[in-house]
Protein backbone atom coordinates (compact mmCIF):
# COMPACT_ATOMS: atom_id res chain seq x y z
CA UNK A 1 0.00 0.00 0.00
CA UNK A 2 1.72 3.19 -1.19
CA UNK A 3 0.87 6.47 0.52
CA UNK A 4 0.78 9.53 -1.74
CA UNK A 5 0.24 13.16 -0.85
CA UNK A 6 -1.01 14.97 -3.91
CA UNK A 7 -1.72 18.63 -4.70
CA UNK A 8 -4.57 19.76 -6.91
CA UNK A 9 -5.15 20.22 -9.77
CA UNK A 10 -3.96 16.79 -10.88
CA UNK A 11 -2.27 16.03 -14.17
CA UNK A 12 -1.10 12.66 -15.47
CA UNK A 13 -0.13 11.48 -11.97
CA UNK A 14 -3.76 10.41 -11.49
CA UNK A 15 -3.41 7.73 -14.15
CA UNK A 16 -0.32 6.38 -12.36
CA UNK A 17 -2.26 5.64 -9.17
CA UNK A 18 -3.02 1.95 -8.59
CA UNK A 19 -5.92 0.29 -6.81
CA UNK A 20 -4.98 -0.07 -3.15
CA UNK A 21 -2.82 3.09 -2.97
CA UNK A 22 -3.64 5.52 -0.20
CA UNK A 23 -4.00 9.20 -1.11
CA UNK A 24 -4.24 12.49 0.81
CA UNK A 25 -5.32 15.52 -1.22
CA UNK A 26 -4.53 19.20 -0.81
CA UNK A 27 -6.15 21.91 -2.89
CA UNK A 28 -9.62 22.63 -4.18
CA UNK A 29 -12.43 20.06 -4.40
CA UNK A 30 -15.95 20.60 -5.71
CA UNK A 31 -18.95 18.80 -4.20
CA UNK A 32 -22.00 17.63 -6.11
CA UNK A 33 -24.72 15.07 -5.59
CA UNK A 34 -27.98 14.07 -7.29
CA UNK A 35 -29.49 17.46 -8.13
CA UNK A 36 -26.21 19.20 -9.02
CA UNK A 37 -25.35 16.38 -11.46
CA UNK A 38 -28.68 16.88 -13.22
CA UNK A 39 -28.14 20.63 -13.38
CA UNK A 40 -24.56 20.29 -14.67
CA UNK A 41 -25.83 18.13 -17.52
CA UNK A 42 -28.63 20.56 -18.23
CA UNK A 43 -26.16 23.49 -18.37
CA UNK A 44 -23.72 21.61 -20.62
CA UNK A 45 -26.43 20.45 -23.01
CA UNK A 46 -27.55 24.06 -23.43
CA UNK A 47 -23.99 25.27 -23.96
CA UNK A 48 -24.00 27.24 -20.71
CA UNK A 49 -20.79 27.59 -18.67
CA UNK A 50 -20.65 25.89 -15.28
CA UNK A 51 -19.93 28.14 -12.29
CA UNK A 52 -16.64 26.28 -11.67
CA UNK A 53 -14.00 24.92 -14.05
CA UNK A 54 -13.40 21.31 -13.01
CA UNK A 55 -10.60 20.43 -15.47
CA UNK A 56 -7.85 18.54 -13.66
CA UNK A 57 -9.95 18.78 -10.54
CA UNK A 58 -11.90 16.58 -8.20
CA UNK A 59 -15.60 15.84 -8.20
CA UNK A 60 -16.54 15.01 -4.62
CA UNK A 61 -19.81 13.12 -4.12
CA UNK A 62 -20.74 14.85 -0.89
CA UNK A 63 -23.54 16.90 0.63
CA UNK A 64 -21.82 18.69 3.49
CA UNK A 65 -23.38 19.77 6.77
CA UNK A 66 -22.65 23.49 7.01
CA UNK A 67 -23.43 26.34 9.39
CA UNK A 68 -23.58 30.02 8.49
CA UNK A 69 -21.21 31.90 10.74
CA UNK A 70 -19.98 35.47 10.88
CA UNK A 71 -18.41 36.26 7.55
CA UNK A 72 -19.15 32.97 5.83
CA UNK A 73 -19.74 29.26 6.15
CA UNK A 74 -18.27 26.62 8.41
CA UNK A 75 -18.22 22.97 7.32
CA UNK A 76 -19.15 20.75 10.30
CA UNK A 77 -19.28 17.35 8.62
CA UNK A 78 -18.44 16.42 5.04
CA UNK A 79 -18.07 12.70 4.35
CA UNK A 80 -18.91 10.97 1.05
CA UNK A 81 -22.29 10.00 -0.33
CA UNK A 82 -23.12 6.89 -2.42
CA UNK A 83 -21.77 7.40 -5.96
CA UNK A 84 -23.96 4.71 -7.51
CA UNK A 85 -27.02 6.97 -7.39
CA UNK A 86 -25.29 9.36 -9.79
CA UNK A 87 -23.61 6.57 -11.78
CA UNK A 88 -26.02 6.60 -14.78
CA UNK A 89 -25.11 10.26 -15.42
CA UNK A 90 -21.34 9.93 -15.07
CA UNK A 91 -20.38 8.43 -18.48
CA UNK A 92 -21.72 11.49 -20.30
CA UNK A 93 -20.78 14.01 -17.60
CA UNK A 94 -17.20 13.15 -16.61
CA UNK A 95 -15.52 13.63 -20.03
CA UNK A 96 -17.17 17.03 -20.38
CA UNK A 97 -15.95 18.09 -16.93
CA UNK A 98 -12.42 16.76 -17.47
CA UNK A 99 -11.95 15.77 -13.82
CA UNK A 100 -9.00 13.58 -12.80
CA UNK A 101 -10.68 11.88 -9.89
CA UNK A 102 -14.09 11.20 -8.42
CA UNK A 103 -14.24 10.94 -4.63
CA UNK A 104 -17.17 9.08 -3.10
CA UNK A 105 -18.19 5.79 -1.57
CA UNK A 106 -19.49 2.51 -2.89
CA UNK A 107 -17.80 2.66 -6.32
CA UNK A 108 -19.17 3.11 -9.84
CA UNK A 109 -20.60 0.84 -12.55
CA UNK A 110 -18.86 -0.84 -15.51
CA UNK A 111 -19.71 1.82 -18.08
CA UNK A 112 -18.40 4.62 -15.90
CA UNK A 113 -15.23 2.62 -15.18
CA UNK A 114 -14.50 2.32 -18.90
CA UNK A 115 -15.01 6.03 -19.47
CA UNK A 116 -12.78 6.88 -16.51
CA UNK A 117 -10.09 4.53 -17.82
CA UNK A 118 -10.02 6.34 -21.18
CA UNK A 119 -9.77 9.71 -19.44
CA UNK A 120 -7.01 8.65 -17.02
CA UNK A 121 -9.40 9.35 -14.17
CA UNK A 122 -9.53 7.37 -10.89
CA UNK A 123 -12.15 6.65 -8.24
CA UNK A 124 -11.11 7.43 -4.68
CA UNK A 125 -13.13 5.92 -1.82
CA UNK A 126 -13.39 8.00 1.32
CA UNK A 127 -14.43 5.82 4.30
CA UNK A 128 -18.21 6.23 4.57
CA UNK A 129 -19.62 8.06 7.55
CA UNK A 130 -16.33 9.81 8.38
CA UNK A 131 -17.83 13.28 8.13
CA UNK A 132 -16.03 14.82 11.11
CA UNK A 133 -12.65 13.62 9.81
CA UNK A 134 -13.35 15.21 6.42
CA UNK A 135 -14.53 18.47 8.01
CA UNK A 136 -11.21 18.73 9.87
CA UNK A 137 -9.43 18.73 6.51
CA UNK A 138 -11.52 21.63 5.16
CA UNK A 139 -9.59 24.86 5.59
CA UNK A 140 -11.90 27.16 3.71
CA UNK A 141 -15.24 27.38 1.90
CA UNK A 142 -14.15 29.06 -1.32
CA UNK A 143 -17.58 29.33 -2.83
CA UNK A 144 -21.05 27.90 -3.07
CA UNK A 145 -23.36 27.73 -6.08
CA UNK A 146 -26.92 26.55 -6.66
CA UNK A 147 -28.02 27.01 -3.03
CA UNK A 148 -31.60 27.06 -4.35
CA UNK A 149 -31.28 23.25 -4.40
CA UNK A 150 -30.87 23.27 -0.61
CA UNK A 151 -27.50 23.19 1.22
CA UNK A 152 -26.85 19.43 0.85
CA UNK A 153 -27.50 19.47 -2.91
CA UNK A 154 -25.65 22.72 -3.65
CA UNK A 155 -22.20 22.84 -5.24
CA UNK A 156 -19.54 23.67 -2.66
CA UNK A 157 -15.98 24.64 -3.53
CA UNK A 158 -13.82 23.57 -0.60
CA UNK A 159 -10.19 24.26 0.10
CA UNK A 160 -8.82 21.11 1.75
CA UNK A 161 -5.49 20.12 3.31
CA UNK A 162 -4.65 16.42 3.55
CA UNK A 163 -8.17 15.19 2.78
CA UNK A 164 -8.09 11.44 3.43
CA UNK A 165 -7.50 8.58 3.86
CA UNK A 166 -8.65 8.10 0.28
CA UNK A 167 -8.27 4.58 -1.08
CA UNK A 168 -7.73 4.26 -4.82
CA UNK A 169 -10.66 1.89 -5.35
CA UNK A 170 -10.78 1.98 -9.17
CA UNK A 171 -7.65 2.86 -11.15
CA UNK A 172 -7.41 3.86 -14.80
CA UNK A 173 -6.25 0.35 -15.82
CA UNK A 174 -9.39 -1.33 -14.48
CA UNK A 175 -7.98 -2.38 -11.10
CA UNK A 176 -11.00 -2.44 -8.76
CA UNK A 177 -11.06 -3.06 -5.02
CA UNK A 178 -14.83 -3.67 -5.00
CA UNK A 179 -14.36 -6.44 -7.56
CA UNK A 180 -11.56 -7.91 -5.46
CA UNK A 181 -13.93 -8.01 -2.46
CA UNK A 182 -16.70 -9.63 -4.53
CA UNK A 183 -14.27 -12.37 -5.61
CA UNK A 184 -13.23 -12.91 -1.98
CA UNK A 185 -9.55 -12.21 -2.71
CA UNK A 186 -8.98 -10.44 0.58
CA UNK A 187 -6.52 -11.43 3.25
CA UNK A 188 -8.10 -13.16 6.22
CA UNK A 189 -11.35 -13.92 4.41
CA UNK A 190 -12.28 -17.37 3.20
CA UNK A 191 -12.78 -17.20 -0.57
CA UNK B 1 -39.60 17.52 27.02
CA UNK B 2 -38.43 19.56 24.02
CA UNK B 3 -35.14 20.22 25.86
CA UNK B 4 -34.70 16.46 26.42
CA UNK B 5 -35.35 15.78 22.73
CA UNK B 6 -32.84 18.47 21.69
CA UNK B 7 -30.17 17.07 24.00
CA UNK B 8 -30.83 13.57 22.60
CA UNK B 9 -30.32 14.88 19.05
CA UNK B 10 -27.03 16.54 20.07
CA UNK B 11 -25.78 13.37 21.75
CA UNK B 12 -26.90 11.04 18.98
CA UNK B 13 -25.35 13.17 16.24
CA UNK B 14 -21.91 13.54 17.82
CA UNK B 15 -21.32 10.39 19.93
CA UNK B 16 -21.47 6.74 19.05
CA UNK B 17 -22.97 4.32 21.64
CA UNK B 18 -20.18 2.74 23.68
CA UNK B 19 -21.06 -0.83 22.69
CA UNK B 20 -20.90 0.01 18.96
CA UNK B 21 -17.50 1.60 19.44
CA UNK B 22 -16.30 -1.50 21.28
CA UNK B 23 -17.57 -3.72 18.44
CA UNK B 24 -15.67 -1.60 15.89
CA UNK B 25 -12.47 -1.92 17.92
CA UNK B 26 -12.92 -5.71 18.03
CA UNK B 27 -13.49 -5.67 14.27
CA UNK B 28 -10.20 -3.81 13.72
CA UNK B 29 -8.35 -6.38 15.83
CA UNK B 30 -9.80 -9.24 13.77
CA UNK B 31 -8.98 -7.84 10.30
CA UNK B 32 -5.79 -8.90 8.51
CA UNK B 33 -6.30 -7.04 5.23
CA UNK B 34 -4.58 -3.61 5.06
CA UNK B 35 -7.52 -2.02 3.22
CA UNK B 36 -10.06 -3.26 5.76
CA UNK B 37 -7.79 -2.01 8.53
CA UNK B 38 -7.41 1.42 6.89
CA UNK B 39 -11.18 1.80 6.72
CA UNK B 40 -11.79 0.76 10.31
CA UNK B 41 -8.96 2.92 11.64
CA UNK B 42 -10.47 5.94 9.84
CA UNK B 43 -13.89 5.15 11.31
CA UNK B 44 -12.49 4.96 14.86
CA UNK B 45 -10.49 8.16 14.39
CA UNK B 46 -13.64 9.86 13.08
CA UNK B 47 -15.54 8.78 16.21
CA UNK B 48 -12.84 10.35 18.40
CA UNK B 49 -12.69 13.60 16.42
CA UNK B 50 -16.48 13.97 16.42
CA UNK B 51 -16.77 13.50 20.18
CA UNK B 52 -13.78 15.71 21.02
CA UNK B 53 -14.89 18.57 18.78
CA UNK B 54 -18.66 18.15 19.14
CA UNK B 55 -19.03 17.62 15.39
CA UNK B 56 -21.68 15.43 13.73
CA UNK B 57 -20.12 11.99 13.11
CA UNK B 58 -21.55 11.86 9.61
CA UNK B 59 -22.84 14.72 7.44
CA UNK B 60 -25.90 12.61 6.69
CA UNK B 61 -27.66 13.15 9.99
CA UNK B 62 -30.49 11.14 8.49
CA UNK B 63 -34.14 11.40 9.35
CA UNK B 64 -34.56 11.78 13.10
CA UNK B 65 -36.83 9.01 14.42
CA UNK B 66 -38.39 9.43 17.87
CA UNK B 67 -39.71 6.59 20.01
CA UNK B 68 -41.68 7.53 23.12
CA UNK B 69 -42.66 5.18 25.91
CA UNK B 70 -45.16 7.06 28.10
CA UNK B 71 -48.72 7.07 29.30
CA UNK B 72 -51.08 9.44 27.47
CA UNK B 73 -50.64 12.89 28.95
CA UNK B 74 -52.54 16.15 28.69
CA UNK B 75 -49.48 18.32 29.37
CA UNK B 76 -46.83 16.51 27.34
CA UNK B 77 -47.18 16.44 23.56
CA UNK B 78 -44.47 14.18 22.05
CA UNK B 79 -45.00 15.40 18.49
CA UNK B 80 -44.72 19.06 19.39
CA UNK B 81 -41.63 18.44 21.55
CA UNK B 82 -39.93 16.42 18.79
CA UNK B 83 -40.74 19.01 16.09
CA UNK B 84 -39.49 21.90 18.23
CA UNK B 85 -36.25 20.06 19.00
CA UNK B 86 -35.67 19.16 15.34
CA UNK B 87 -36.15 22.76 14.21
CA UNK B 88 -33.66 24.01 16.82
CA UNK B 89 -31.12 21.24 16.16
CA UNK B 90 -31.21 22.08 12.43
CA UNK B 91 -30.53 25.75 13.27
CA UNK B 92 -27.58 24.71 15.46
CA UNK B 93 -25.95 22.64 12.72
CA UNK B 94 -26.55 19.38 14.61
CA UNK B 95 -28.87 18.15 11.84
CA UNK B 96 -28.39 18.75 8.12
CA UNK B 97 -31.59 20.03 6.47
CA UNK B 98 -32.49 16.69 4.86
CA UNK B 99 -36.26 16.53 4.46
CA UNK B 100 -37.68 17.35 1.03
CA UNK B 101 -41.04 16.94 -0.69
CA UNK B 102 -40.80 13.45 -2.25
CA UNK B 103 -41.73 14.58 -5.75
CA UNK B 104 -40.97 18.29 -6.10
CA UNK B 105 -37.79 17.70 -3.98
CA UNK B 106 -38.30 21.17 -2.45
CA UNK B 107 -36.43 21.50 0.84
CA UNK B 108 -38.20 23.47 3.61
CA UNK B 109 -34.82 23.88 5.35
CA UNK B 110 -35.94 22.93 8.86
CA UNK B 111 -36.25 19.10 8.63
CA UNK B 112 -40.02 19.36 9.12
CA UNK B 113 -42.81 18.85 6.61
CA UNK B 114 -45.63 16.39 6.17
CA UNK B 115 -45.18 13.42 8.52
CA UNK B 116 -41.85 14.74 9.84
CA UNK B 117 -40.27 14.18 12.24
CA UNK B 118 -41.33 10.60 12.56
CA UNK B 119 -42.73 9.94 16.05
CA UNK B 120 -43.74 6.51 17.31
CA UNK B 121 -45.53 5.83 20.58
CA UNK B 122 -44.54 2.49 22.14
CA UNK B 123 -46.21 0.81 25.12
CA UNK B 124 -45.08 2.42 28.40
CA UNK B 125 -42.77 0.49 30.74
CA UNK B 126 -43.63 1.52 34.29
CA UNK B 127 -44.06 5.14 35.34
CA UNK B 128 -42.15 7.97 33.75
CA UNK B 129 -41.21 8.81 30.19
CA UNK B 130 -38.60 7.13 28.03
CA UNK B 131 -37.47 8.74 24.77
CA UNK B 132 -35.15 7.20 22.21
CA UNK B 133 -33.83 9.04 19.17
CA UNK B 134 -32.35 7.31 16.16
CA UNK B 135 -30.72 9.24 13.30
CA UNK B 136 -31.28 7.08 10.25
CA UNK B 137 -29.04 7.87 7.28
CA UNK B 138 -30.21 7.30 3.72
CA UNK B 139 -27.29 5.17 2.53
CA UNK B 140 -28.40 2.30 4.74
CA UNK B 141 -32.14 3.00 4.53
CA UNK B 142 -32.01 2.99 0.71
CA UNK B 143 -30.98 -0.67 0.57
CA UNK B 144 -33.93 -1.88 2.69
CA UNK B 145 -35.82 -4.80 1.18
CA UNK B 146 -39.06 -6.65 1.83
CA UNK B 147 -40.24 -9.97 0.48
CA UNK B 148 -43.48 -11.87 0.82
CA UNK B 149 -41.97 -15.36 0.95
CA UNK B 150 -44.14 -18.46 0.82
CA UNK B 151 -44.49 -20.58 3.95
CA UNK B 152 -42.79 -23.37 1.93
CA UNK B 153 -39.64 -21.26 1.56
CA UNK B 154 -39.48 -21.10 5.37
CA UNK B 155 -36.37 -20.36 7.43
CA UNK B 156 -34.07 -21.34 4.55
CA UNK B 157 -35.79 -18.79 2.32
CA UNK B 158 -35.37 -16.18 5.04
CA UNK B 159 -31.64 -16.91 5.39
CA UNK B 160 -31.07 -16.69 1.67
CA UNK B 161 -33.01 -13.41 1.40
CA UNK B 162 -31.30 -11.72 4.34
CA UNK B 163 -27.76 -12.72 3.31
CA UNK B 164 -28.35 -11.76 -0.33
CA UNK B 165 -29.76 -8.36 0.68
CA UNK B 166 -26.67 -7.50 2.74
CA UNK B 167 -24.15 -8.89 0.23
CA UNK B 168 -25.75 -7.18 -2.78
CA UNK B 169 -25.84 -3.86 -0.91
CA UNK B 170 -22.01 -3.92 -1.06
CA UNK B 171 -20.49 -0.65 0.13
CA UNK B 172 -23.69 1.39 -0.19
CA UNK B 173 -24.94 1.10 3.43
CA UNK B 174 -21.45 1.88 4.91
CA UNK B 175 -20.57 -1.50 6.42
CA UNK B 176 -19.89 -2.82 8.97
CA UNK B 177 -23.66 -2.63 9.39
CA UNK B 178 -26.12 -3.81 11.98
CA UNK B 179 -28.79 -5.92 10.30
CA UNK B 180 -32.42 -5.55 11.43
CA UNK B 181 -34.71 -8.37 10.34
CA UNK B 182 -38.49 -8.30 10.77
CA UNK B 183 -40.46 -11.51 10.26
CA UNK B 184 -44.19 -12.02 10.18
CA UNK B 185 -47.17 -9.71 10.66
CA UNK B 186 -48.22 -8.01 7.44
CA UNK B 187 -46.02 -6.40 4.79
CA UNK B 188 -45.67 -3.08 6.65
CA UNK B 189 -45.43 -4.68 10.10
CA UNK B 190 -42.42 -6.75 9.04
CA UNK B 191 -40.52 -3.59 8.04
CA UNK B 192 -41.49 -1.80 11.24
CA UNK B 193 -40.20 -4.82 13.20
CA UNK B 194 -36.94 -4.74 11.25
CA UNK B 195 -36.45 -1.12 12.29
CA UNK B 196 -37.46 -1.75 15.92
CA UNK B 197 -34.92 -4.60 16.01
CA UNK B 198 -32.22 -1.96 15.48
CA UNK B 199 -33.20 -0.29 18.77
CA UNK B 200 -32.02 -3.34 20.70
CA UNK B 201 -28.53 -2.75 22.15
CA UNK B 202 -25.85 -4.48 20.08
CA UNK B 203 -24.62 -7.06 22.62
CA UNK B 204 -28.15 -8.22 23.45
CA UNK B 205 -29.46 -11.26 21.57
CA UNK B 206 -33.12 -12.16 21.19
CA UNK B 207 -34.67 -13.40 24.46
CA UNK B 208 -35.75 -16.65 22.74
CA UNK B 209 -32.94 -19.18 22.28
CA UNK B 210 -33.92 -20.36 18.78
CA UNK B 211 -33.95 -16.80 17.45
CA UNK B 212 -30.69 -15.98 19.22
CA UNK B 213 -29.18 -18.94 17.40
CA UNK B 214 -30.59 -17.76 14.07
CA UNK B 215 -29.13 -14.28 14.67
CA UNK B 216 -25.67 -15.76 15.29
CA UNK B 217 -25.86 -17.97 12.20
CA UNK B 218 -26.95 -15.09 9.97
CA UNK B 219 -24.11 -12.93 11.31
CA UNK B 220 -21.49 -15.58 10.56
CA UNK B 221 -22.92 -16.34 7.11
CA UNK B 222 -22.93 -12.64 6.12
CA UNK B 223 -19.37 -12.10 7.33
CA UNK B 224 -18.12 -15.23 5.57
CA UNK B 225 -18.98 -13.59 2.22
CA UNK B 226 -16.20 -11.03 2.70
CA UNK B 227 -17.83 -7.77 1.49
CA UNK B 228 -16.09 -6.19 4.47
CA UNK B 229 -15.83 -2.62 5.77
CA UNK B 230 -17.16 -0.19 3.11
CA UNK B 231 -17.63 -3.12 0.73
CA UNK B 232 -13.87 -3.01 0.02
CA UNK B 233 -13.24 -6.47 1.46
CA UNK B 234 -12.67 -7.95 4.89
CA UNK B 235 -14.06 -10.11 7.63
CA UNK B 236 -16.50 -7.61 9.11
CA UNK B 237 -19.53 -6.85 6.96
CA UNK B 238 -21.89 -6.79 9.94
CA UNK B 239 -21.45 -6.20 13.65
CA UNK B 240 -24.61 -8.08 14.50
CA UNK B 241 -28.02 -9.31 13.34
CA UNK B 242 -31.22 -8.53 15.27
CA UNK B 243 -34.43 -10.40 14.51
CA UNK B 244 -37.91 -9.45 15.72
CA UNK B 245 -41.08 -11.33 14.87
CA UNK B 246 -44.87 -11.24 15.03
CA UNK B 247 -47.34 -14.00 14.26
CA UNK B 248 -48.59 -13.93 10.70
CA UNK B 249 -51.24 -15.36 8.38
CA UNK B 250 -51.01 -19.10 7.76
CA UNK B 251 -50.51 -18.39 4.03
CA UNK B 252 -47.81 -15.68 4.49
CA UNK B 253 -44.15 -15.28 5.41
CA UNK B 254 -43.31 -11.57 5.24
CA UNK B 255 -39.58 -10.82 5.73
CA UNK B 256 -38.01 -7.37 5.79
CA UNK B 257 -34.42 -6.21 6.16
CA UNK B 258 -33.51 -2.75 7.44
CA UNK B 259 -29.82 -1.92 7.70
CA UNK B 260 -28.05 0.40 10.08
CA UNK B 261 -24.70 1.86 8.99
CA UNK B 262 -21.74 1.61 11.41
CA UNK B 263 -22.67 5.12 12.60
CA UNK B 264 -25.54 3.68 14.66
CA UNK B 265 -26.49 7.01 16.15
CA UNK B 266 -29.05 6.64 18.88
CA UNK B 267 -29.53 8.02 22.36
CA UNK B 268 -32.11 7.49 25.09
CA UNK B 269 -33.27 9.23 28.21
CA UNK B 270 -35.51 8.03 31.01
CA UNK B 271 -37.31 10.70 33.02
CA UNK B 272 -38.96 9.67 36.24
CA UNK B 273 -39.74 11.66 39.38
CA UNK B 274 -37.61 14.63 38.26
CA UNK B 275 -34.57 12.39 37.55
CA UNK B 276 -33.10 12.19 34.04
CA UNK B 277 -31.08 9.12 33.21
CA UNK B 278 -29.18 9.33 29.87
CA UNK B 279 -28.30 6.16 27.97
Amino acid sequence: MEVKRLSLPLGKEASLLRAGDLVFLTGEVVTARDRAHLRMLEFLSRGKDLPVDLRGGILYHCGPLVRREKGGWRVLSAGPTTSLRMDPLLPSLLPRLGVRAVVGKGGVGEKTKKVMGKMGCVYLAFPGGCGALAAKAVEEVKGVYWLDLGPPEAMWVLGVRGLGPLLVAVDSRGGDLYERARRGKVEGVRG
Amino acid sequence: MEEACLELLRRASTRLPREVRAALRRALRSERDPIARTNLRAVLENVEVAEREGLPLCQDTGLPLFYFRMRPSRELDPRRAAAGAVRRATGEGILRPNTVHPLSRKNPGDNLGRGMPLVRLLPPQGEGVEITVMLKGAGAENVSRSAMLTPEEGVEGLREFVVRTVVEAGGKPCPPVIVGVGVGGTAEVSMELAKLALLRPLPRGHPEASLRKLEGELEREINRRGAGPMGLGGRTTCLGVKVEYAHTHTASLPVSVNLQCWAARRASVRMEGGEWEWR
